[in-house]
């Protein structure tokens, strides 16, 4: 008897340019089953996840996120996310999961107005969501970030949510919030928790030949949480 | 249609109060080392130019309301303002 490994889709958009290192990760290095799926594509049935990549989607136009929102895909990755099946968001993927309003809050432009790339120290907030289960409450990780509308922003009332409802998966390092997000917060789920974003990008992070593997429990988590 | 009417539609896209700008307080910066004075703040913002066709007005800012709602604003930190005004001529042409 065979037992299928879960299947990740990666989500393309015009101007995505992170797909390929998502893919690899889950895939390559993961082990686990993967492919593309277009932003014109109008299923996901047989998928178990969903990957939204880093990018520049629709050349960011207008906002980061909002041209991409509209893609005949993303109807069915609300559908997926509104069955509570898993969905992941890094970087430009956050800033279109917020646009989508299937995250609280929008990212705006880094308060030094200068594109940030570095190497960010990142702290898992809460370590018991399907995403962070293979980290502990607290653990510093080195996690690569890339962009230049990083600015997680949200009203009092949504961050108290936030907290209240433990929504804060990550947060940058006291002292190194590289873009002035509110609360320091590097990425937040849904209500229901089973959408995730987050700036930093943990695929980015999966081998030591990069330089860190701390983004591989993350994937380790997802992958857990599916069996 | 006959009976349908071209307009012009101006779209403004302004931050709302609480949301910090920093373009914007880089270009008041700018304006400072210029030497002018009096210049207390700089929000920036976007503006929209729009032609449409619509039966009449009321209709036409029904559909504005909507695409300024779902995408030229996002409520989360904007607030959209817009003005409607006739084209120079109707609509009669096919």
């Amino acid at each position: 008897m065979s037992v299928s490994s879960p299947r990740f889709a990666v989500i393309v958009f015009p101007g995505s340019n992170c797909d390929k290192d998502l893919l690899w990760g889950i895939k390559n290095v993961a082990g686990m089953d993967a492919e593309f799926v277009r932003h014109d594509a109008t299923s996901l049935d047989g998928f178990d996840a969903v990957l939204i990549p880093g990018g520049f989607s629709y050349g960011d136009y207008l906002r980061c996120g909002a041209i991409a929102r509209f893609s005949p895909v993303m109807e069915e990755v609300r559908r997926f996310a509104e069955e509570g099946k898993p969905v992941f968001g890094t970087c430009n993927g956050f800033q279109i999961l917020c646009e989508a309003g299937l995250l609280p809050g929008v990212l705006l432009r880094n308060t030094s107005l200068r594109f940030v790339c570095e190497t960010a120290d990142v702290e898992v907030a809460n370590a018991s969501t399907r995403f962070t289960s293979e980290y502990a409450d607290g653990q510093q990780l080195r996690l690569p970030v890339a962009h230049a509308e990083g600015r997680y922003t949200v009203t009092d009332e949504e961050l108290a949510d936030l907290k209240a409802n433990g929504q804060i998966a990550f947060r940058y390092a006291k002292g190194h919030n590289p873009n002035g997000s509110v609360d320091d917060i590097a990425g937040v789920t849904n209500k229901a928790g089973n959408v995730l974003g987050m700036m930093p990008h943990p695929e980015r992070a999966v081998e030591k030949l990069l330089g860190s593997d701390d983004g591989l429990p993350f994937f380790t988590s997802l992958i857990n949480s599916l069996q | 249609m006959e009976s349908s009417k071209n307009y012009k539609v101006t779209v403004y896209v302004t931050y709302k109060e609480s949301v910090l700008d920093p373009q914007g307080q880089a270009v008041q910066g700018a304006i400072e080392r210029m030497g002018y004075e009096g210049i207390d703040s700089v929000r920036i913002g976007k503006y929209f130019e729009i032609t449409a066709h619509a039966e009449d007005g009321k209709s036409l800012e029904e559909t504005v309301d909507a695409i300024c709602d779902k995408l030229l604003a996002n409520p989360n930190m904007e607030t959209y303002r817009y003005e409607i005004t006739h084209a120079e001529t109707d609509g009669a042409q096919a």
